[in-house]
This record gives structure tokens, sequence and C-alpha cells, in this order.
């Protein structure tokens, strides 16, 4: 069990200081005695010679090598309204703040050079003598709680609602007082319906000061009507809670039946959300093949490689616009888009003039110099970056996700989407509306006949191989934000892309959009039934049946001119 | 020179291939050390340079390559000077097995050091004992293996899974009692998994606190595995969740985790595989907190440790390049193999092997490295939590080392099995209740 007492003390100590309460500050600190007879009972370190040692402060406690006490020593000072405190706080948030290895000296060291924390007088200390102060997943909570019980009081509205939802998230029973405090000044609907729920999960979570049942089933309902996992994971703490009055305990078990049978329908969304980022990632690695072996009717291993290059361009972007121009580092994205697409289609129009149009109608020599095309490229690659992975990085408004009702939202996959129908769209105009997409499917259709009308076909053969290796270079673009940017990168795609345009029917967009979409969506529904491995094996087995009926695809490409 | 105006005449050509087929077949033995004199000794060196293994084991080839140069300015050993036979089993199994012969028939190394994954250390097994080899394994793995010709340098489970186990249920991991155990679908995850699962009913977790899940290798889309985690932390129990997931999957789970907004306060990730290596490649700010179990980590500051970056450093010519775990069990296989050699004054394998049990090399942490009669080593064991600089800030360690268990108390099958390969016992599978050995020859 996390003892509260200090985090309550904290709470009145924070009250007093802004007039609400009025208790004594004596009588707080004693009621915070862990940090600092931890701090005593710790063996001594070997101290330097010292006239008089310091007396321990509420400071001394971040000193020590001991998680519990930092994070006591933590919620000591975030009970003080001083700026020093403050300045401590965020020092210590920043990886600025040293401690002494005497337990006792503390420091700031950041772009002003090293000054004490309790002076705020410039130091020097022996750089040997001192350390970071120790931080884990302990103190970091605790210095997110006190952060937001600050905020909560003192913050803008802004930082009052970020503290307010906070804790709605991670109720902590010690911030009662200040919730309490925060809805009776608060003139804000969207605060005060905040704060509301904060209390009410506050109330339900353990450790909590003991309701009349009436409030407790108040808050039950309020989680209720809530919703979420978040409630749910706090019923069902206070309904395994035996302490509590029987009569809530059931209302908190009907609750959490309800949410889940609300999470369940949610789920269903949630899922296809999943299968559709899932088919748009496939859709996206397969349109390049679609084009080369779809309309061309090239079988080119080198495929994914093409993948892969468009992730590394991204990746020289990126690099190239954080040393030209760090300013733009938010829009890096915008600008590899462009750039692996010309990257790659050069790369591809060099390959088609200078292996592929040799191969025309020998699918075999086609395949096997395109597989060793793929190695030359994996292994130049490895050369020039390594073998191990290199960062891209993702920029901060693809971060995150958002709520849509009970299903969460990743911007990354959203944005993937999205990038994917715009492609998908852009393609089908170029092949519709342009005088090269025309051409295109006139040299595919017949190919002696268009170049009688008057077709330079070999122009037409590099620029379409172009275009499928520039959409594959953009396909590049798009898996850098959610796989590794590695030279291995395109053999994970390139059965899943072969497989995406055989299935969805060879030299048809439609076909490849389609199968994309029931591949994925069929993938992420086996998922959570079978398993992944399972999953997966039922679903090749599924294709290859339906590949036996139906040798030319879902949307086989009818017509006399096809050439085979 | 001929005339630059004309192609390559046909005789050209072969008498070309002829001196590069022979300079290549001659190749490794012409690349000797000048300082020390004497009949060099050759040492193996069995790690996939390419293939999907190639990101984890070329490094290992590095530090063994960087070790034999040190020893060589040294003096070599026992007035010898070493040479590394390096192969490429190219991430496949079977030529691991090959590779393994080869190296033991053909070029008659004295010790070989290699393998990563279980599966191509399984693979090569037959072999060491066939022709009676030593081979010196890195990697930390799922224990239930005792052989005579291997010596395991990595964690066995009791090194590395349980104490990480420890650290989560404990008040500074965060008093988890949830446990959500997802990995890489082969033998090392499953294995270790049934270890743990085992272990945490013991310490009274409820099987229904405890969800598995597995994922094929190199596994890209984690969006049902991370929201069925949100899901399963949503019990009103803190939930911690014991990642094996081996190699690039790591990546995309990671993205999926920061992406769906997980937090390492919210639902610590401790994971047995991902190392300084793996996270060279990623954006580590989403991840700061997750955490790490391994016997090595960069960031300790001993001068010993100092002393190995700086020489790494040296030797790849990049102060970039990070040390990790594995690293630092070749450095100590390596150091006691040489011991064991320059005590026996001899690299003859029988003496080698009897000789190696006892034997003592400081690890670059801090503390002592000896050979156990198992053939396994002493480690202290470290938990890190990931920082935004891609390194780790160890947050827990043991008081002292941990002598390994090859044989998990866990497991029903093999609670009392121990290996002892000291006279008079000489057992990889020695049954102490029955006071027996199970006589099969590795496990």
């Amino acid at each position: 069990m996390r003892d509260i007492r200090w985090r309550l003390a904290l709470a009145t100590i924070i009250l007093t200081a802004s007039g609400y309460m009025a208790v004594s500050p004596v009588q707080a600190q004693t009621d915070t005695p862990s940090a600092i007879q931890r701090q005593a009972d710790q063996p001594a370190a070997p101290a330097p010679v010292v006239a008089v040692t310091p007396a321990p402060d509420a400071y001394s406690g971040l000193a020590s090598t001991h998680f519990d006490v930092i994070a006591a020593s933590i919620a000591q000072i975030g009970s003080q309204e001083t700026p020093q405190a403050h300045d401590t706080l965020k020092a210590l948030a920043s990886h600025h703040l040293f401690a002494g290895n005497d337990g006792h000296a503390l420091y700031i060291h950041d772009g002003d050079g090293w000054r004490d924390v309790r002076t705020g007088i410039p130091a020097s200390p022996d750089p040997n003598q001192v350390h970071p102060v120790r931080v884990n997943n302990r103190v970091r909570l605790a210095l997110a709680e006190v952060q937001a019980g600050q905020a909560l009081v003192t913050g803008t509205p802004a930082q009052r609602l970020a503290a307010a939802s906070r804790l709605a998230e991670h109720p902590d029973p010690a911030l009662l007082l200040l919730v309490d405090h925060a809805l009776d000044t608060s003139h804000d609907a969207a605060l005060d319906a905040t704060l509301k729920r904060a209390k009410a999960a506050i109330i339900l979570s353990p450790g909590a000061p003991v309701s009349n049942p009436a409030t407790l089933l108040a808050a039950v309902a309020s989680l209720r009507a809530q919703g979420g996992l978040t409630s749910r994971a706090v019923l069902a703490g206070f309904a395994g809670n035996e302490t509590a009055p029987t009569q809530a305990r059931d209302a908190a078990r009907h609750a959490m039946a309800s949410i889940d049978r609300r999470e369940k329908i949610w789920a269903l969304g949630q899922q296809a959300f999943y299968g559709l980022s899932l088919g748009s990632v496939l859709l996206l690695v397969a349109m390049g093949l679609a084009i080369t072996f779809g309309v061309m009717g090239v079988i080119n291993m080198a495929h994914g490689e093409l993948v892969m290059l468009g992730a590394y361009t991204t990746y020289l972007v990126q690099k190239g616009v954080l040393a030209v121009a760090p300013g733009l580092s938010g829009f890096t994205l915008v600008l590899a888009a462009p750039a692996a697409f010309v990257v790659c289609s050069a790369i591809g129009v060099l390959i088609e003039r200078s292996l592929i149009r040799f191969l025309y109608g020998r699918p075999l020599e086609t395949l096997l110099a395109t597989w060793g095309l793929s190695l030359i490229i994996q292994q130049a690659v490895r050369s020039v970056f390594g073998s191990t992975n290199v960062a891209v990085s993702t920029p901060g408004w693809l971060s995150g996700a958002f709520q849509l009702g009970g299903m969460t939202i990743t911007m990354n996959r959203l944005a993937i989407m999205l990038f994917a129908a715009a492609v998908m769209v852009a393609l089908m105009l170029v092949l519709r509306r342009t005088a090269l997409g025309l051409e295109m499917r006139a040299v595919t259709q017949n190919r002696r006949m268009a170049t009688l009308m008057g077709i330079r076909t070999a122009r037409v053969d590099a620029l379409t191989f172009a275009l499928g290796s520039g959409v594959a270079g953009l396909a590049g673009v798009a898996v850098s934000q959610i796989d590794n940017v590695s030279p291995n990168l395109g053999q994970g795609y390139i059965i899943d892309s072969f497989l995406v345009v055989v299935f969805g029917g060879v030299g048809n967009l439609w076909g490849t959009l389609a199968a994309a979409m029931t591949l994925g969506i069929g993938g992420k529904t086996l998922e959570p039934l079978l398993g992944a491995v399972s999953g997966k094996i039922l679903l090749l087995v599924l294709v290859i049946v339906f590949i036996q009926r139906c040798p030319r695809g879902m949307f086989p490409l009818r017509g006399r001119g096809i050439e085979s | 020179m001929t005339d630059p105006t004309m192609c390559v005449s046909r005789r050209d050509f072969a008498r070309f291939s002829l001196a590069a087929s022979a300079a290549m077949l001659v190749g490794g033995k012409t690349a000797r050390a000048a300082a020390p004199t004497g009949e060099p000794i050759r040492i193996g060196v069995l790690h996939s340079l390419s293939g999907t293994m190639a990101i984890s084991e070329t490094t290992l080839k590095d530090v063994i390559l960087m070790l034999v140069d040190l020893q060589n300015k040294k003096g070599g050993v026992g007035g010898r000077p070493l040479e590394a036979v390096v192969v490429d089993p190219a991430s496949n199994w079977p030529l691991y097995t090959e590779k393994a012969r080869q190296l033991l028939a053909v070029d008659k190394v004295a010790a070989v050091f290699g393998c990563w994954t279980s599966v191509s250390r399984k693979a090569v097994l037959p072999v060491f004992e066939e022709l009676n080899g030593i081979l010196f394994y890195p990697v930390q793995y799922e224990g239930q293996e005792c052989s005579r010709n291997v010596f395991y340098m990595g964690a066995a489970p009791n090194q590395q899974a349980i104490p990480a186990v420890d650290y989560l249920l404990g008040e500074d991991g965060g008093s988890a009692r949830r446990f959500a155990l997802i990995g890489t679908d082969y033998v090392y995850p499953r294995t270790t998994n049934q270890i743990l699962q085992a272990y945490l009913k013991q310490k009274g977790i409820a099987d229904a606190d405890v969800m598995v899940s597995y994922m094929p290798f190199g596994q890209s889309d984690w969006q049902t595995t991370v929201s069925q985690i949100k899901a399963f932390g949503s019990a009103g129990k803190k939930t911690a969740v014991i990642s094996t997931i081996n190699g690039d999957a790591n990546v995309p789970f990671y993205k999926e985790l920061g992406a769906q907004g997980i937090a390492a306060t919210d639902i610590p990730v401790m994971a047995f595989s991902v190392g300084e290596e793996e996270l060279a490649g990623m954006d580590t700010k989403p991840l700061v907190g997750q955490l790490a179990a391994w016997n090595y980590f960069e960031s300790i500051d001993t001068p010993a440790n100092k002393a190995f970056i700086n020489a790494w450093h040296t030797f790849t010519k990049s102060p970039k390049r990070v040390t990790n775990d594995p690293m630092e069990a070749h450095y100590i296989g390596f150091n006691l193999w040489v011991q064991a050699v320059e005590k026996t004054g001899t690299t003859d394998h029988d003496k080698v092997i009897a000789a190696m049990v006892g034997l003592k090399q400081p690890n670059l942490t801090g503390g002592i490295a000896e050979v156990l009669p198992n053939h396994h080593i002493t480690k202290p064991v470290y938990i890190g939590e990931i920082q935004d600089d891609g390194q780790f800030n160890v947050v827990w360690q043991t008081p002292q080392e941990i002598p390994a268990q090859a044989w998990s108390p866990y497991v029903p099958e093999t609670r009392n099995l121990t290996g002892d390969w000291r006279a008079p016992i000489s057992c990889g599978n020695y049954d102490t209740a029955k006071k027996a050995c199970l006589g099969t020859r590795h496990a």
C-alpha cells in the first residue's frame, strides 16, 4: 500500500498557503517524518570533513539514494509556495538537479552554470562529488502528482483543466481537499464537469476517506455515465474493496458490466479502425507494385527495397532540415514525401533502363535479376548507413491519440489512412485524366497497336516504372512513422504487397484497394480471436483457396487485348 | 599493363580469377599479428554477418576481433599470437551447423565464440558435443540446458527474468499485481514465460491476472496487442508488461505504446531483449521510464567500463557506437578462456574445459564473474530505465552477484535437476532426488 499521509499533509499545506484552511504548518511537518527518519536510517556516506553538518531540511531527501525518500521529499517541497521550490521541481523534471554525494548539498546545473538550490548563489562543486538526483517511475509519479496539485490551485484555466483531467485518470485521495476547493471556486462549466469526474474517481479509489453510501452510489453512477477504461479500472478496484458497503459494491459491479457492454460495441469500431489502418499500410506499399507488376507485368522483387529507400530518404531529409532550419522540423514529412517520390522515381528509371528493359517478356529472369538487385540495394544501404536502425522521429502533430467516443484514434495511423487515400486518388487521376495515363493504358492493353499509333513505348515503360517506384517511395515515408527504418525494412512488405496485388486482381487499382482492406480488416478481426500467428495462417489459407477458385483475383481485368 | 582500350581478354580474366581465388583461400591465414611469435592459436567467430540477425551479431564479431587485437598487443596467449577465423552463418540455422563443423574439423579452432538466438545454439550443440569443441555463448537465454561443451556467459532466467519480476512486484517498481507477458513466438519467450508463470503463481498472482500473447518475428502492427494491454490494465490493479519481444519488432511495439499514450508511469514495460543497440534507432522520448533488465549497462560508471568503451570507440573508429550486455559477456568469456589456456599451458579442449570451473574474471561493471560447475557464471543484475538520450539509468541492482541456475526450480520437470561438470558427478542434468544422471547428452 502506498503511504498517503504525507500527501494529505501536502494538500492541507497548499490550501493553507492559498488561504483556504487554517492549519498550522507545524502540524503538517510533524505528519511527515518519514523522509527525515529514513534519511537518518541510511548508512552515512563517507562525508568530507565539515565543521558543522547542516541540519536536514525538506530538500535533503532529494540527495538520497532511496526512491521513497526522494518521492517524500518532492511532496514536501511541493507544499512550499516559494519560487525556490518551484525552480527545484522544474530542474528535477528537466534533469538539471544535482545532489552532492554528502547527502545534503543540492545544485541546479543549467544554461547559467551551477548554483546552490537553497541559497540561489552560484556555486562550483567538484563534478566528482555530485550526481544527478535519482529518478525512477515512482519519483516521476510523485512529481506529476505534486505538479497537478499545484496547477489545480494556482494554474491558468488551461493548466487547471489539464490537472483536473489528469486527476480523473489518476485519482489521488490526498488531493480530495484541493478538488473540493477547486470545485467551490470554479466558474467554468468544462472545469466543473472534469472536477466532478475527478472527485467521483477519488471517492472510490483505495485510501480515500470513508464516505456515506449515498455519496458512493452517486460517484458510481457518475463513473458509469462517464464510461471508459479508466472509469472501469476505478470501479473494479472499488468492487474488490472488501471494506466498502455491499450495496455500493454491487452498484459498482453493475456499472462495470454496463461499461463492458458499451466497450464491446466500441471495440468493434476500434477493430474496424485497426483493420482500415492496417489495410491503408498494405494499400500504400502495394500501390506501387500494382503499377509495376499489375500494369507492366514486371515481377519486381526489389519493390520492398524501393519502399526502404523512401524511408531512408525521409531520414536524410529530416537530418538535413534539422541541420539547416531546425524551426521547420515539424514539417519534415511534408518535404520528405516529394523528395522520396523524386529519389525513388529516379532510381526506378535507372533500374528500368539498365536492367528491366532487357528482360521484358521473361518473367523468371526478371524475378531473379530484381531479387539480386534487392540484395545489392540492401547491402549498399547497410554499408552506407550501418546495419542498425536509424532514428526517424515523429513530428508533434502526428504523435499521440484522441478519443472518439470509446475509441482511441492514433494520429499517425489516421494520417497514414488519409495519405493512402490521397495517393490513391492522385494515382487514379494520373491514370485516367492525363496523357501519360492514357498512353500507359494503351501500352498495357496492346503494345504493338500503341507503337503503331506513334506512342514511344520505351519512354512510357520507363515513366510507368518510375511512377510505380515513386509511389513505393511515398509508402516508405509513411512506413518510417510506424516501423523500423533498417536495411531489412523492405523484406517485411514484399510478400504482403504481392499478396494484395494478386488477390485484388492484377492490373486493377480498385482491386488493390479492395484486397488491401479485406486483408487488413480480416487480419485484425482474426487476431484477437485466434492470436496473431494462427490468424495470419488462416488468412493465408483463405487467400490460397480463393486464388484457386478465382486465379485472376477479386476484380480481374477483362478484355481481348491484354497481353499475357 | 594491358592496352586500356582493349577489353579484358579471356586469359587475363582467368589469370585474375585464379589470383583472386588464391588470395581468398589464403585470406585470413596470411593476416597475422607481428608481435608474439610461435604457432598462432586459432579461435572461431560464429556470428551472422548478413540476414536478419546481422543487426545484433555483427557487433559481437567486432568485439572478438577487438579482444584478439588487444590480446596480441599484450603478447598473445602463452607467447603465441591469436588468430580469429570469422565465418558467416547468414542467419540461417542449418548453416550454423555446417559452419560450426567447418570451424572445428577443418580450421581446428581452440574455441568458438558465437550464436545469438537459442535456435542457432540448439543447431550447433550436437556438433560441439560430437567433435568435443568449446562454445562461448554470450546472450541471455531461457536456461533448461547444460552442455559440457558450452560455456553460457549470458544470464540464465534467475539472473534476469526473476529479479526483474521481483522489482515490478516491489514498491519501487510500482507494486504490480497484474502481468501481461508479451513475446515473439519462439523457444526463448515461450520457455521464459513458462518459468515466469510458475513463479508468479507462487507469488500469489492469480491466473486471471496473467495475460500471455505471442507475435510472429518481425511483427510491425501492434495496434491490437497494445489495446488489449490497455483493456487488461483496466481491472483496478497496477499492471505491468513483461516483454520478451525480440529483434526488429520492438521498435513498432514501442512506437504504438507511445502513440496510444501508455506511459511508463501507468503501465511499465520490462524488456529482456532491448538494449542500447536496439534503442539506437528509436526516438526514446515517449519511452522514458520503460524498463530493461540486464547484467550490464553502458551507462554504469566504472573505470573498467570506461576503458572498455574507449577501446571500443578506438577500435571501431566511431565515438557513436554503443556497448551492450552480450558484448560484455564476450569480454568475460574471452578473458576466462585466455586464463584457462594460460593456466593449463595448452589449448587441449578437455584440459581447458576442466580448468574453466572456478576461474574468476572481474566484470566491467564491478563484481566478479566466476565459472560455476554448471558452466554458467555468476552475474550482477541491473534494472535500468530508458532515458531520453537512449541510455539506461540504473534504478536497482542486486547486492551481490547471483549464481546461475541452469535448470529452473519453478518448472516441475526440472525442479530437482542440477548441472555439475566436475568429477565425480560430471553430468549436465543430475537428478538430486534420484541421485542419478539422466544421461542424455545435453537437454
